[in-house]
């Protein structure tokens, strides 16, 4: 799958919870379009309407706080963006985004470094943003067993091929 | 030789080793798997992992919670491919509308959770059901259709957080209020990616249900499971729903290494309120008495047992709540319905003016059954206040226990109850 991207970046603060990211009152739609169309309203009413695909989303600590909603990393990925990079994510978002094969990566102190609207290359095998000033700031790269279910296109993709390998 | 947290003693058993520690990666084998109408999403991912039956259908729970009785038809139509799925698959414990309850609620009174089980949901107040003793965390609908398919899933063994409680608490003070300060002290991150065990006096005294308001806001510090070691009160617990057959004690080791220890004094200590637009956002009382609401919420699988129906009912019998409040009280199951129709609670409720609802977790996600209007304050028993959970993003959401609610509904404003 790929592993650099490209694109503009929305910043977003500390503590953006799934309330914000995909309100309870559009959860009856499990229709990706319709869930993209309400992406951030709760923080932003204008996201949805302005994000362009491959947009970056770069944002500060504990995004994707609070319900296990799986529609928030939907949503997100739905509406064009290519990746969330933040300085830490909460864990059934991060969970649930690896297994819809929607790549977020933890690069703690980035947030402070970047500007909404600016030009970003987020490399997920070299791991390291790359800023417009020409900056490189480093992550950890993800672990072995995250990766290989990112490079599969999420949980689905990955336990169907290894279903496959051990039919007869 | 260090000793062993209680997440280390349930992973290693679950994950079929002879010990874990901190930091490894485990295939954790599952125990107890539990949904609501997050299942209607894994349906999709689940059909197309390519496998027809459900591992083991006998260790699935299903109820109906968030939208009860269905609003649209498009949740008219989740419910029913959750039906027609549990009846095609076997699942003998699916609890539909009219037996049902809020999820968490529903598995520890039915008896179904037990102490040193890895027991996974497709919910985040999985937490809830660590007060039993068990490993309970919370996934999304892609991970619940994996595990349906295969029995496991990936864990990485979580450090823990050693939270400590003792001291008597002022009159008509909780667990919800000691929860609440907890938030306070870590942050609504401190815990993340963490376990958290909880012991000390003040924790020993409590009852079940006030445990799972710990375990249950344990979410609310971004913690992966809240656990509490298991004793005589869960033995108990299990006994009345009848599965003591099920009880064991566990605790983690004396010498068990700890991230951090976190030691809480709480004598004397009165209601604590979580203020808009988050449940770390906590104060005293005394700071935000006066501030006027439009609708009380006692509700949720956070703080809506019989035992905080009781504790409103103590506080509205006899009276009417403020003319401009609305109140809503929804039980955390139709179990505990019954019991409050019962008992009289119901009529207390109706005669104060306010709502008696069938259970569900509606009002507290936004979703229906109470939804705030723009400029709207709430007081709420529930877990979360971000902007726009309950309703409008401008929407003003307090958090505190079921007395702080009541005697706020009476007065219209947010009132301490030692005093209502």
């Amino acid at each position: 799958m790929q592993t650099r991207f490209t694109g503009r970046v929305w910043t977003f603060g500390e503590d953006i919870s799934t309330d914000h990211i995909i309100a309870g009152r559009y959860l009856t739609s499990t229709d990706p379009k319709v869930l993209s169309e309400h992406a951030m309203e709760n923080v932003d009413s204008q996201f949805a309407k302005r994000v362009t695909p491959g947009d970056v989303i770069v944002a500060g600590t504990n995004f994707g706080c609070g319900s296990s909603r799986e529609q928030a990393p939907m949503a997100l990925k739905a509406a064009g963006v290519s990746c969330v990079v933040a300085n830490t994510f909460a864990r059934i978002f991060f969970r649930n985004s690896i297994n819809i094969g929607f790549p977020v990566v933890e690069c703690p102190g980035l947030r402070e470094k970047v500007q909404e609207g600016e030009t970003v290359t987020v490399d997920l095998a070299a791991g390291h943003v790359l800023l417009a000033s020409g900056e490189r700031v480093r992550f950890q790269p993800l672990p072995p067993n995250l990766l290989e279910i990112l490079n599969a296109g999420g949980l689905v993709p990955k336990l169907r091929a290894e279903l496959a390998a051990k039919a007869p | 030789m260090a000793g062993h947290t209680m997440t280390e003693k349930i992973l290693a058993r679950a994950s079929r080793n002879e010990v874990v520690h901190a930091g490894q990666i485990v295939d954790g084998y599952v125990d107890l798997l539990y949904m609501h109408e997050m299942l209607a999403l894994a349906l999709k991912p689940f059909d197309e992992i390519g496998i027809e039956k459900v591992w083991d259908p006998s260790r699935c729970v299903v109820t109906i919670d968030h939208w009860v009785p269905p609003p649209t038809l498009e949740v008219a139509k989740m419910h029913q491919a959750i039906r027609e799925f549990c009846w095609a698959q076997g699942i003998q414990r699916f609890h539909d509308v009219g037996d049902h309850g809020i999820v968490h609620q529903l598995v520890v009174e039915r008896g179904y959770v037990h102490p040193g089980e890895l027991v996974i949901a497709c919910d985040s107040h999985t937490n809830m059901a660590g007060a039993m003793g068990a490993f309970a965390a919370g996934i999304g609908a892609t991970e619940t259709a994996a595990v349906m398919a295969t029995g496991k899933l990936w864990l990485k063994v979580p450090e823990t957080l050693n939270v400590t409680v003792h001291g008597k608490l002022a009159r008509r003070t909780g667990a919800k209020d000691v929860i609440l300060k907890v938030i306070q002290t870590t942050g609504d991150d401190g815990a993340a990616y963490k376990a958290v065990e909880f012991r000390g006096a003040t924790i020993q005294a409590f009852p079940m249900n006030e445990r799972f308001v710990l375990s249950n806001m344990t979410t609310e510090m971004g913690a992966k499971a809240g656990m509490i070691p298991s004793d005589g009160t869960t033995k108990a617990y299990l006994e009345a729903a009848g599965a003591g057959a099920a009880y064991r004690p566990l605790d983690a080791d004396p010498d068990a290494p700890y991230l951090r220890t976190f030691d809480l004094d709480v004598e004397g200590m009165g209601p604590q309120v979580a203020c808009p637009d988050n449940p770390a956002n906590v104060k005293p009382i005394e700071e935000v008495a006066g501030t006027k609401i439009d609708m009380a919420f006692l509700g949720s699988c956070t703080n809506a047992r019989i035992q905080d129906l009781r504790a409103a009912a103590e506080i509205l019998k006899g009276e009417r709540v403020a003319s401009h409040v609305r109140m809503i009280v929804t039980p955390a199951s139709q179990a505990i319905y019954r019991q409050a129709v019962k008992e009289g609670l119901a009529e207390i409720f109706l005669e104060a003016g306010a709502t008696f609802t069938s259970s569900t977790c509606g009002p507290c996600f936004g979703g229906h059954m109470g939804v705030l209007a723009p400029k709207e304050v709430c007081i709420s028993s529930t877990n979360r206040n971000y902007p726009g959970r309950m309703g409008s993003p401008e929407a003003q959401v307090y958090l505190a226990s079921p007395y702080t609610v009541a005697a706020s509904a009476l007065y219209g404003r947010i009132t301490d109850p030692r005093g209502a």
